[in-house]
């Protein structure tokens, strides 16, 4: 194992998010102050509770897993998109490293971003709601879990996207809807019986339930479940990128 | 000499069936500096990257200091610096964080003033903490070189070093690369100018159509190129060659209005002047006079008449 190799590619890429530190983090406490202030204030005002929890907490997990993904999988498919796209990656790929150390630096990387926001919107809502954390550890757990297995999506989606274009579609197209829809704003419970079942088919119901789940103790669908989803997604998501190395789909030829 | 690199029956074929090697063989030794040479699109730059493990062979074996490129790719890899023929490299990084990146990428740890003594070798150290973006096109070359040396590796591949360089740059590039020659490492370059094998390559390869014609000494090879021709343009028509000037191996024109004279650049004598004297005695009026050297051009339409 070439530990070397993973340390290097992993702080290269925290380095350029530290260089755009203000970026990274304004951006994402002003999206979630906003968030509060439509659907906490506005939506907040009309339901006042769900399952027991105030409204304006109630969204803070939906919220959090809404950044940590899409910015999971944009730092991630940008992270490998970059080289691939300024001619860099010829030394990626005739450097000693074997798929597993590239996929560990580039994916790590891109999961401590995504975490970083994550714990920074957590700290915003404090501000905002009152929250208590019922499973702290389970809390760190599904949240280091989602970070990474959206940022395997991610490595993914940059190496499959041949230009900006396509690096942006899947987390516009596929990410966001799935993640408005996965519950991350109400709790499935309040959806008609015919959606509720639709909804068993979004993965992220899981993710979102579960680590909803670590907040309140309460949840749409058992821990269980949750667990074996997201477990499920990242083998998914680490078979793929498998096959993209010994295959060398779209990179190497 | 021990061969470092040793490349057997090497194919590669692209999916559109396109074979941009066919059975390539080379023994690179241990120290040298072999120039590749080859028109646009010879397979030059494939052969590289197949070395490096940026494209898959599609049959054949590589090794580098012994070790397979496909099945001990790390041991292989760790011995094999690349500087690519374009240009690439981020923007946004410093001169020294990028090459400390390449250091760290081939296993090495973090050593800050081998780094720093890489970027002296390469007259880059005044210039570690400036964006990459912000350098002339020659310095990122050496950017480049200091990345692909940032990891000590022994055999040292440059693509096309000083393609679209300024003859100045070419020139500092060469004693670069006679600098690193110095210091043990095995240079392989590509390139398409018979000058730049000439000034710093030990052996020449002259690669064509996916196929190595020939590998051999510069020494041998130049003195096959310093064949060189002498028109000699007549002010009337000879019908045969005067038996004054059949010692010299005369070729008659087919008008009869010029003789072709073949010499050797590299010999003591050239025979030039006894000839133009010879013609003068025996009557031939010269019209005009001119020279003509064989090119690689002309060397690689022969080689490939012989092959085919």
């Amino acid at each position: 194992m070439n530990f070397n190799a993973v340390w290097t590619i992993y702080i290269f890429e925290m380095r350029r998010f530290f260089r755009t530190m203000t970026q990274s983090i304004v951006s994402p406490v002003l999206s979630t102050s906003l968030y509060f202030v439509v659907f906490g204030t506005a939506i907040g005002s009309r339901i006042q509770e769900v399952e027991g929890t105030s409204y304006g907490a109630f969204i803070v997990p939906g919220l959090i897993m809404l950044t940590v993904m899409t910015q999971a999988t944009s730092n991630a498919s940008f992270g490998i998109y970059f080289p691939k796209f300024i001619g860099t990656i010829y030394e990626l790929l005739s450097a000693p490293v074997s798929f597993l150390e590239i996929v560990a630096g580039y994916v790590g990387a891109a999961a401590t971003k995504a975490m970083f926001i994550g714990v920074i919107i957590l700290i915003t809502s404090f501000f905002f709601v009152d929250i208590t954390i019922a499973h702290p550890l389970a809390m760190v757990a599904f949240l280091t879990l989602t970070c990474i297995s959206f940022a395997l999506l991610g490595f993914i989606i940059g190496i499959w996207a041949g230009n900006f274009e396509q690096l942006q579609l899947i987390p516009l197209l596929v990410i966001t809807p799935l993640v408005f829809l996965g519950g991350s704003f109400y709790s499935i419970s309040m959806l008609p019986p015919i959606w509720q079942s639709i909804t068993l088919f979004n993965p992220v119901v899981y993710l979102i339930s579960g680590f909803r789940w670590s907040f309140f103790g309460t949840a749409d669908v058992s821990i269980g479940l949750s667990l074996f989803a997201i477990a499920l997604f990242t083998g998914a998501c680490l078979a793929f990128i498998w096959w993209i190395f010994k295959t060398g789909w779209r990179i190497r030829q | 000499m021990p061969a470092i690199v040793s490349v057997q029956n090497l194919r590669k074929a692209y999916a559109g069936g396109f074979e941009a090697l066919k059975s390539v063989n080379l023994d690179i030794e241990d120290g040298e500096i072999l120039a590749l040479l080859g028109p646009n699109g010879a397979g030059k730059t494939t052969l590289i990257s197949t070395i490096c493990g940026i494209t898959v062979p599609t049959s054949g074996s590589i090794t580098v200091g012994g070790h397979d490129t496909q099945t001990d790719f790390r041991a292989a890899r760790k011995l094999i610096g690349l500087v690519p023929q374009e240009i690439n490299l981020e923007p946004f990084e410093t001169v020294f964080s990028t090459v400390s990146f390449s250091r760290g990428l081939f296993g090495k740890p973090r050593d800050d003033a081998k780094v720093e003594a890489i970027l002296k070798q390469l007259s880059l150290h005044d210039k570690k903490d400036n964006k990459i973006m912000m350098l002339s096109g020659g310095m990122k070359r050496r950017v480049l070189i200091a990345k692909a040396l940032a990891h000590e590796p022994q055999v040292l591949f440059l693509d096309e070093p000083t393609a679209g360089v300024d003859v100045e740059l070419r020139k500092d590039m060469w004693d670069v690369v006679a600098g690193l020659k110095a210091s043990g490492v095995t240079i392989i370059l590509t390139t398409h100018y018979i000058e730049e094998a000439e000034a710093i390559a030990d052996r020449i390869g002259v690669i064509s159509k996916g196929e190595i014609l020939l590998v051999q000494d510069k020494a041998d090879l130049m003195a096959q190129m310093g064949r060189k021709q002498i028109q000699i343009e007549l002010a009337q028509a000879v019908d045969d060659i005067p038996s004054a000037l059949k010692s010299y191996a005369l070729e008659r024109a087919d008008d009869g209005l010029s003789l072709i004279y073949s010499y050797d650049t590299t010999g003591e004598r050239t025979g030039i002047t006894t000839l133009l004297n010879d013609l003068q005695k025996a009557g031939l009026q010269m019209k005009d006079l001119q020279t003509r050297q064989s090119s690689l051009e002309d060397i690689f339409v022969d080689l490939v008449k012989e092959t085919a």
